[in-house]
């Protein structure tokens, strides 16, 4: 269906904004309209509230750059974290899965993507001025590079180990080998390399 | 599993794109096929037994089945990682460069297998050479050749003059090579500036074979006339930028002691 035919009336006008979302097809868009359309006014305004309000109540924290209500977000204002750990990750996603581990009390960093040239996303695409500004004060003592293990976090990872480890603090990264409940035998080369590298005394 | 729907090919990942919560389409370089498209479901999750084996820049044997649209891949084992770039900033975004110009170069459906198999030579030596920059320009010569865009540099493009060190006009990418000097004077074409070590260069790239390759290794501001020049030339015939330019040129300017 192409999108540009339907007419301007409000029912095609959601589902041209439904369809654009991640993940929803035309098909879908045209079934959450006309379910928004049956139920009563009071859910969907509360629907269009939360929508506002989740772009006018968020900001980036001024320190580490996740989402926040606040300038500086609950994560960088808690006593209990450890200021001198700061561990790298490409999305705010990845605190939540993070902090559900409950296995890391440091801060984070959020760089809002990943290096991918031939997508041309750079340097000045991410939040990197913004790290580098933070680590200039000599407070953080090991940066853990939290990337993913893909070809653009990896890279990302190399990059940011070239501009840190000069400033003279402790950079490691985020171990990358076999997943728990996976099968050696579907894993592939680079993995088994990096489980090679990584083996710990045990 | 072989039924008629599935079929076998080894490929080579040179994009992804992400699609939906946990998908991805692929383009794949093939020796047989040409490049093709293929539909990876939920290789975005890290139960995945394919993902390692469909990264970019990951030389698999990929099984394939027919859809109506996009063909799903449903196996890949790997065959060359290329393990030795993997910890190399500089290489690793040289492979990319390399990467992005086959997917610029290649036609879906269009098999070239000279290309392919010249593609993986470079990739493989990429993290063996102490040359990396100079294997750039051997791998886009090549390319250029098996693609149909090869520049002339043995004689003028306009009067067909052979051409050697006394008579060296300069390289016109509009006009699709080297001109001589009188050429040069009264063409429309503009001619870029061109030492006579890098026509040598070029010259000697032209034939030379990856196992010769190192035993003629031009100074580092050769190659880098060289680099200019053939970006010139890919710009004129592609009629867009390459994107992962000026991530190399930003590598450059952090990096004093990059390796030519």
């Amino acid at each position: 269906m192409d999108k540009s035919i339907l007419p301007n009336d409000p029912i095609n006008n959601l589902i041209r904004e439904l369809s654009g979302l991640p993940g929803v097809g035309p098909k879908s868009a045209q079934r959450i309209t006309y379910y928004l359309l049956r139920s009563s006014e009071a859910q969907v305004t509360s629907l269009a509230d939360a929508l506002i309000t989740l772009k006018q109540k968020t900001k980036l924290c001024r320190i580490c750059c996740n989402v926040s209500e606040n300038d500086v977000c609950s994560i960088c204002s808690n006593p209990n974290r450890n200021p001198a750990l700061v561990l790298i990750v490409e999305q705010p996603q990845d605190i939540i899965a993070l902090e559900h581990s409950g296995a890391y009390h440091g801060r984070y960093h959020v760089l809002h993507g990943s290096l991918s040239p031939t997508e041309g996303v750079g340097e000045g695409d991410l939040r990197i001025q913004e790290l580098m500004n933070r680590l200039e004060d000599g407070a953080v003592q090991e940066v853990i590079i939290g990337t993913n293990p893909t070809r653009e976090g990896e890279t990302t990872a190399l990059y940011l180990k070239t501009l840190i480890s000069p400033l003279g603090i402790k950079v490691t990264r985020l171990a990358r080998g076999l997943p728990y409940g996976s099968e050696l035998e579907y894993a592939d080369d680079t993995t088994l390399s990096n489980a090679f590298e990584g083996r710990q005394d045990f | 599993m072989a039924t008629e729907k599935t079929y076998k090919t080894p490929g080579l990942i040179i994009k992804k794109t992400k699609l939906g919560e946990a998908d991805r389409i692929l383009t794949i370089f093939t020796p047989e096929l040409g490049k093709i498209q293929g539909f990876a479901k939920s290789v975005r999750k890290p139960q995945s037994k394919l993902s390692g084996h469909l990264e970019m820049l990951t030389y698999s044997q990929l099984t394939l089945t027919k859809g109506r649209g996009l063909d799903t891949i449903i196996g890949s084992q790997n065959i060359d990682s290329f393990i030795d770039i993997k910890d190399d900033l500089y290489r690793v975004s040289y492979a990319l460069y390399i990467a992005e110009l086959i997917d610029y170069f290649t036609d879906e459906g269009t098999a070239d297998k000279e290309l392919f198999e010249h593609t993986i030579e470079c990739l493989q030596h990429m993290g063996k050479t102490s040359h990396p920059m100079y294997l750039l320009r051997y791998f886009e010569m090549r390319m250029l050749t098996y693609t149909g865009f090869k520049p002339e540099i043995n004689n003028c493009v306009i009067c067909q003059k052979e051409l050697d060190r006394t008579n060296l006009g300069g390289f016109a990418p509009s006009a699709g090579g080297m001109l001589c000097i009188d050429c040069r004077e009264h063409s429309r074409h503009y001619g870029y500036f061109l030492s006579n070590s890098a026509y040598k260069s070029l010259r000697f790239l032209e034939e030379c074979g990856i196992e010769d390759l190192e035993s003629e290794v031009p100074d580092p501001d050769t190659i880098s006339e060289l680099e200019m020049l053939l970006r010139r030339y890919i710009r004129f015939v592609l009629e867009k930028d390459v994107r992962s330019i000026p991530w190399i040129d930003h590598l450059k300017r952090l990096s004093p002691t990059v390796l030519y």
